[in-house]
């Protein structure tokens, strides 16, 4: 007879970055099935952000989430100014563009550290977190401060890059071409890692695309799925950008975490070129926001009315805003899709049939961001409930009949 | 014997046991406040001062018990105390710089392998009296770690012994005799490379013995929350502490009497107890050497493994290559060349 045992990790756990419910079924060390159950860290933001004005919500975006300060109001702007009819100058475009490329790298650094705290390797931690150091202080540099960046605004941005500031920008871009090779090699060379990364958590490609995975783990898959590509927004229509997939260096593709590695490595150096090409051709002039006054754009947004949506590529994948303006204060909707939403359910295929060992490693892959992605946490007389699909097609079939009797 | 001479040999014994206790328990904790600094340097980072282990202790001992509600109280609280006892035992069988060690004549390494179960033993016992599923994985996966090591283990001291008995009598397994013979004086070149390669398996089981990385499986910070710790708190989790502390000192022991039993005092012609002095100065530069390599530089330069990593590593690879050691051992045996020192 064969006997498994629950093993509950989460809501807390150090495997774990940021509160969520994994139910583990384990046979021995296998898995044999595992639960996720998210909604730990909801917030209630956008029920916040149906509070208050289009211009207040910009601060609100920038703290869904801290490593992703700039992905969300970028999406957020370009969800408003779809609305609004905005037409952003050129230069704010490019240095959107820079300042979110910033963010990739930095944001992609990070999440190494963090996998090599998963697998035991803590020097590689401390190694790729000095690496980051340089970015963080460009970024600092830049905007002023290191995490929540204050850089954009609807119709722009908030600061202007100038010439006298491309030096400190070209150093950077100079010390990570010659630092990523060191890092690149402790990652895809050494044995331990490759011990513990390959053919380990594999999504496959068919998976990954019924599955919707976006970003990074979606790539590593084999999946050709980037915004920035598919519908070049913002800047990235000039440069010249291509996806990332893992068969770029290693010639094939497996969807297991070393390929996460790949991919994640590959793009921080994209994300350089994606730079370098920015500060080429930015225009040295020219406006950075359409209207600088935050009172007179608010009172031309106060008058839109409308819907409008945002995409941007996230360094975790596709983040969508959805924003509906009625002509108020303020808005009617807004609705934030982080991309971790969508990789949360990859994590299935990826954790069964593994060992223990390979969870904390595994559930990083995907560089999951939870608070971003809670959005609704179903409270009764103090439990707290799951609703099932049956639920969901009961709960909307008495709303249509709600709003037929009306 | 007389009642006199009992009572002064039991007086001897029970001086001896408190000062290799304290021995143990101290130098443990500056050899891991040694080890915590120096990982830290390697990994660009200042780290704490090395007085922090003592203090670490010192906390945990104010610090609140806590047993678990489905918890076995008796054994949980029990374990701890087992396992430092046994450890702190296999330090009077060791010797200790110059000195001979306390039970010399009355244990062997046999004594000393079995003694080294007991602590591990004891962690086991610890997890899954915790009565909490991650405790539970951890004592699993330190049986498993236990019985991956022990045959390596095995199979290093066995060929030391086994080489030992073909140039002198008597127990070959005494560490009175071993620590007396080095065999690096009594073997040729096969010998020699023999002796290199068990020299590496026995470096490489010290970190399983230990529970670091890369063989931190049962405790695995980032998988199972410390694993069989997960539960102690306070007194107990200091008393665990400790344990680790004194098992450091006594795998470094183990090793240099094995290995490296050499004093200086008869080379610069000391005797009484300037050359005791300087045997113990001595002997705590092995130590850190031999906990540097076999502790600190495996745990900073590789990432921790799965359990059946460890496993294959043990049995598969490091067997091997202790095999290879004992066949080249028997081999210069027959034909001893001595290499002339």
């Amino acid at each position: 007879m064969k006997t498994t045992y629950t093993l509950p990790i989460g809501p807390i756990h150090p495997a774990l970055k940021e509160p969520v419910m994994f139910e583990f079924e384990i046979d021995g060390e296998k898995i044999v099935n595992v639960d996720v159950k998210a909604g730990q860290v909801h917030r209630g933001i956008e029920w916040i952000g149906t509070q208050r004005n289009p211009i207040q919500i910009l601060y609100l975006a920038e703290r869904i989430c801290g490593i992703c300060n700039i992905s969300h109001p970028f999406a957020y702007c370009r969800a408003v100014e779809n609305i609004a009819d905005i037409e952003v100058p050129e230069k704010a475009e490019y240095i959107r563009v820079i300042i979110a490329e910033l963010e990739r790298i930095h944001s992609h650094i990070l999440w190494a550290g963090v996998a090599a705290h998963e697998v035991g390797f803590d020097s590689v931690l401390y190694l790729s977190w000095r690496l980051r150091e340089n970015v963080m202080d460009l970024i600092e540099y830049l905007t002023g401060n290191r995490v929540t960046k204050a850089m954009f605004t609807i119709g722009g941005v908030r600061r202007d890059i100038t010439k006298d500031q491309y030096p400190k920008i070209e150093n950077t871009i100079k010390y990570y071409r010659e630092n990523m090779g060191k890092l690149k090699h402790v990652f895809l060379d050494d044995k331990t890692f490759k011990l513990r990364c390959r053919d380990c958590g594999i999504l496959t490609k068919d998976n990954a695309l019924k599955l919707c995975a976006v970003g990074p783990t979606t790539r590593a898959s084999g999946v050709k799925k980037d915004v920035r590509v598919d519908q070049a927004y913002s800047a990235y229509g000039d440069l010249d950008i291509d996806y990332i997939t893992p068969d770029i260096l290693t010639g094939e593709v497996k969807g297991d975490v070393y390929d996460r590695i790949v991919v994640r490595l590959l793009e921080v150096e994209q994300s350089l070129d994606l730079i370098e090409q920015c500060l080429d051709r930015m225009p040295t002039s020219g406006n950075i926001a359409v209207e600088e006054k935050i009172p007179k754009l608010l009172a031309t947004l106060k008058k839109v009315e409308g819907e409008g949506i945002g995409r941007h590529e996230a360094p975790r994948g596709e983040v969508i805003h959805y924003v509906k303006l009625t002509g108020e204060e303020h808005p009617y909707t807004w609705k934030v899709r982080a991309p971790t939403y969508n990789n949360i359910l990859p994590w299935i295929p990826m954790l069964l049939g593994e060992q223990i060992a390979d969870i904390p490693i595994v559930a990083a892959s995907t560089d999951p961001c939870l608070s971003c992605t809670n959005r609704v946490a179903i409270v009764e007389n103090g439990k707290k409930n799951i609703l099932t699909g049956e639920d969901l097609h009961r709960l909307s079939v008495e709303k249509t009949r709600r709003l037929m009797r009306k | 014997m007389s009642f006199l001479s009992l009572s002064e040999w039991g007086f001897k014994i029970v001086i001896g046991t408190l000062l290799a206790a304290a021995f143990g328990i101290i130098l443990g904790l500056v050899f891991k406040g040694i080890d915590r600094k120096i990982a830290a340097h390697m990994q660009a980072r200042v780290g704490p001062p090395i007085r922090q282990p003592f203090r670490d202790v010192a906390k945990l001992f104010i610090k609140e018990n806590i047993v678990p509600e489905n918890a076995i109280p008796w054994l949980f609280n029990l374990a701890p105390i087992v396992g430092l006892i046994a450890t702190i035992s296999i330090l009077l069988y060791l010797p200790i710089g110059g000195l001979n060690p306390l039970f010399g004549d009355k244990g062997d390494l046999i004594l000393i392998l079995y003694l080294l179960i007991i602590p591990s033993l004891a962690m086991v016992v610890g997890g899954f009296a915790s009565g909490s599923p991650y405790a539970t994985v951890g004592a699993q996966r330190e049986m498993i770690v236990m019985m991956s090591y022990e045959f390596p283990l095995a199979i290093t001291i066995v060929a030391i012994a086994w080489r030992l008995s073909s140039i002198v009598g008597g127990n070959v397994f005494s560490l009175a005799t071993i620590v007396a013979n080095p065999l690096w004086n009594n073997v040729g070149l096969l010998g020699f490379i023999g002796l290199i390669l068990l020299l590496i398996v026995l470096v490489l089981v010290t970190p399983g013995e230990l529970s670091k990385i890369p063989f931190d499986v049962p405790e695995a910070e980032t998988e199972i929350a410390g694993g069989l710790l997960v539960e102690y708190s306070g007194r107990n989790l200091a008393l665990f502490y400790l344990t680790d502390a004194v098992k450091t000192v006594v795998m470094g022991s183990l090793i240099i009497a094995l290995f490296f039993p050499y004093n200086l005092s008869p080379l610069l012609g000391l005797n009484g107890y300037l050359a005791n002095t300087v045997d113990i100065l001595f002997y705590l530069l092995k130590l850190f050497v031999v906990i540097i390599f076999s502790v600190t530089l495996i745990r900073v330069g590789v990432a921790r493994l799965k359990i059946d990593q460890v496993v294959y590593t043990y049995w598969i690879p490091l067997t091997l290559i202790g095999l290879i050691g004992l066949v080249l051992l028997m081999m210069d045996a027959r034909a001893f060349i001595p290499l002339g020192w």
